[in-house]
């Protein structure tokens, strides 16, 4: 199994990044996606983790991290500091999460937001007619351990962002690494979301 | 004794004179210095391998390594030893390192305790007030000793902390890397408040003689020991206090009275009384007041982030959960500032009890991060 094919989002956000744009990647994780983003497009920025776990793998790789909790705010950064913010697997973890994406959409000109589809056919079906919480590839933690705790839908989403004035530029559906158009609540398992104030 | 393989080893301290007088922040001049340092590893052909340990209050030169004429060797290892050695996070195989007393020490530099050839006596209170910009041009001056026009990093804890800052303020191509751990951008009010205490300790010592009681054959034991112990209390945590102390008696039960009761009162007591016995009470102070000037922001109207504007190292930025003196929020200040510069920055918060002293331990995740920053340097 390629690293592609666990997180098809990073070849999306890599692509949707400009060349030489300043980024900061929220909840960065050991900074595969940072570093992929330095090589590939030049970017020049900044990850953020609260794990030391994550900090250390990211210093290791020789990027700049900055430890600490992006619920607490991200006071740290000054207003349209940055072309791109990410969150990438992250807004789903978070418990202020529209006090958050004000504060991405105040650092950063834009921001990139990759989530699981909760509304994917597979959780509905474990769910409706299996009675039981979803448990999958993408979503692999049991009810009781689980990190996520702002579960959405695609559709979710779009509302979230209408209701909150933000503007979606773009918005792309991923199924195994694929682009999915026809259904893609239903039969997405991931949705990058590139939005803007 | 046993010497473990990843360290130093035997080590000495060599006194390196510099003849062109300094001029200080404060207008005083010394027409000539010297500077007591101890180095380690090698410095390579293109003298691109050099790190440069600065200390914070109470420290030396004396950074890695045994003496091996000390009364017990075994106990004379180096205040930061376990970072540094053939294999440690900072690597001998692969920097040179440098340590250094700075001026107004009192461990072989010339300090208030050294003869003024002007006078002959020893300097006392007429040795110039030192701030941290007058350390790094100091330390710029050693640099050129050894031919070093960039210093691969430049690191320490605390008020040596501040002085790597203070180079990438002051000299930017002179450093590529700045690790300023436990350090803040300036001092509060709290802090200056605990300086002073410890300072009127020592001036209302009646053994002080306005700093001049090298002239009376005394020390002011009594407010050097009073400064140790209050500096001690705000070096730990309450935490670490409560597991090391708690109310742990040092006899059966209370004897009612102002003798030694807890075990706390014994170690504070130990501690303030082994300072006294060894530091010299007018590198106190001189310490405790540069502490209190730095404030690199106050050249610019207040605006850190102003003041590094021109910096052009990388900088790793940490701070101890623990630590109250100089608390994670305060790194976090700094961390602002560089930012609003985009300049290269990591940071870490890292989990300890130590307290302050948190930098000087050998905390796993924290020597991890250590280790990979110097990892990182290209050489």
């Amino acid at each position: 199994m390629s690293a592609n094919y666990i997180r098809p989002d990073f070849d999306v956000v890599t692509e949707w990044v400009p060349k030489g744009a300043s980024v900061l990647d929220l909840g960065c994780g050991d900074g595969e996606l940072l570093a992929r983003l330095q090589r590939e497009r030049q970017t020049k920025g900044y990850g953020v983790e609260i794990s030391d776990a994550s900090v250390l793998a990211c210093m290791e790789r020789g990027l700049n991290v900055l430890q600490g909790d992006i619920e607490s705010g991200l006071n740290l950064f000054e207003d349209a500091a940055f072309d791109v913010v990410i969150l990438s697997q992250t807004l789903q973890a978070t418990r202020h999460t529209e006090a958050l994406v004000r504060e991405v959409l105040r650092v950063g000109k834009s921001a990139i937001v990759t989530l699981p589809n909760f509304g994917h056919w597979s959780v509905r079906w474990q769910l409706g007619v299996g009675g039981r919480m979803p448990v999958s590839k993408r979503l692999p933690y049991q009810w009781y351990d689980t990190p996520n705790v702002h579960f959405s839908t695609i559709t979710d989403f779009d509302v979230f962002c209408q209701e909150k004035n933000v503007t979606v530029e773009r918005r792309a559906v991923l199924s195994g690494g694929h682009a999915v158009t026809f259904l893609p609540n239903l039969r997405g398992e991931t949705a990058v979301f590139q939005i803007r104030r | 004794m046993n010497i473990p393989s990843d360290a130093v080893g035997f080590v000495s301290p060599q006194k390196i004179a510099f003849e062109t007088p300094l001029t200080f922040a404060s207008g005083a001049t010394l027409d000539r210095y010297d500077l007591t340092v101890e180095t380690y590893g090698e410095l390579n052909a293109s003298r691109s391998n050099a790190v440069l340990v600065c200390h914070a209050l109470s420290g030396h030169h004396h950074v890695a390594g045994f003496y091996k004429d000390a009364p017990d060797p075994s106990k004379s290892e180096g205040w930061w030893d376990n970072l540094i050695g053939p294999g440690r996070p900072l690597d001998t195989r692969k920097f040179f390192v440098i340590g250094l007393n700075n001026l107004g020490g009192c461990h072989g530099s010339t300090g208030p305790g050294t003869t003024n050839p002007a006078t002959g006596d020893p300097f006392g209170n007429d040795f110039p007030i030192v701030t941290v910009p007058d350390w790094v041009r100091a330390q710029t001056r050693l640099a050129d000793h050894f031919g070093i026009d960039t210093f691969a990093a430049i690191l320490g804890g605390s008020l040596g902390g501040m002085q790597a800052m203070q180079w990438s303020i002051d000299f930017p191509e002179r450093v590529r890397n700045v690790l300023a751990i436990a350090a803040a951008p300036k001092l509060s009010a709290e802090n200056i408040g605990f300086n002073e205490v410890a300072r009127q300790a020592i001036r209302t010592d009646p053994d002080f003689h306005d700093g001049n009681f090298y002239a009376h054959n005394v020390v002011p034991k009594r407010g050097l020991r009073l400064s140790r112990m209050l500096g001690h209390l705000t070096y730990l945590s309450d935490d670490l206090m409560g597991e090391k102390f708690g109310r742990l008696l040092k006899g059966e039960d209370y004897q009612f009275g102002f003798d030694v009761e807890f075990e706390v009162e014994s170690y504070l007591r130990y501690q303030g009384d082994k300072f006294a016995g060894y530091f010299d009470a007018n590198t106190y102070l001189l310490m405790t007041r540069a502490l209190d000037y730095f404030d690199p922001a106050r050249a610019f109207d207040g605006n850190l982030a102003a003041a590094f504007a021109k910096s052009t190292a990388k900088f790793f930025i940490a701070a101890f959960t623990s630590d109250w003196r100089f608390s994670p929020a305060r790194s976090k200040e700094i961390v602002r500032a560089l930012l609003a510069n985009k300049h290269d920055v990591s940071s870490a918060e890292i989990e300890s009890v130590e307290g302050h002293d948190s930098f000087l331990m050998p905390i796993p995740q924290y020597h991890a991060l250590l280790r990979s920053v110097f990892e990182g340097i290209k050489v």
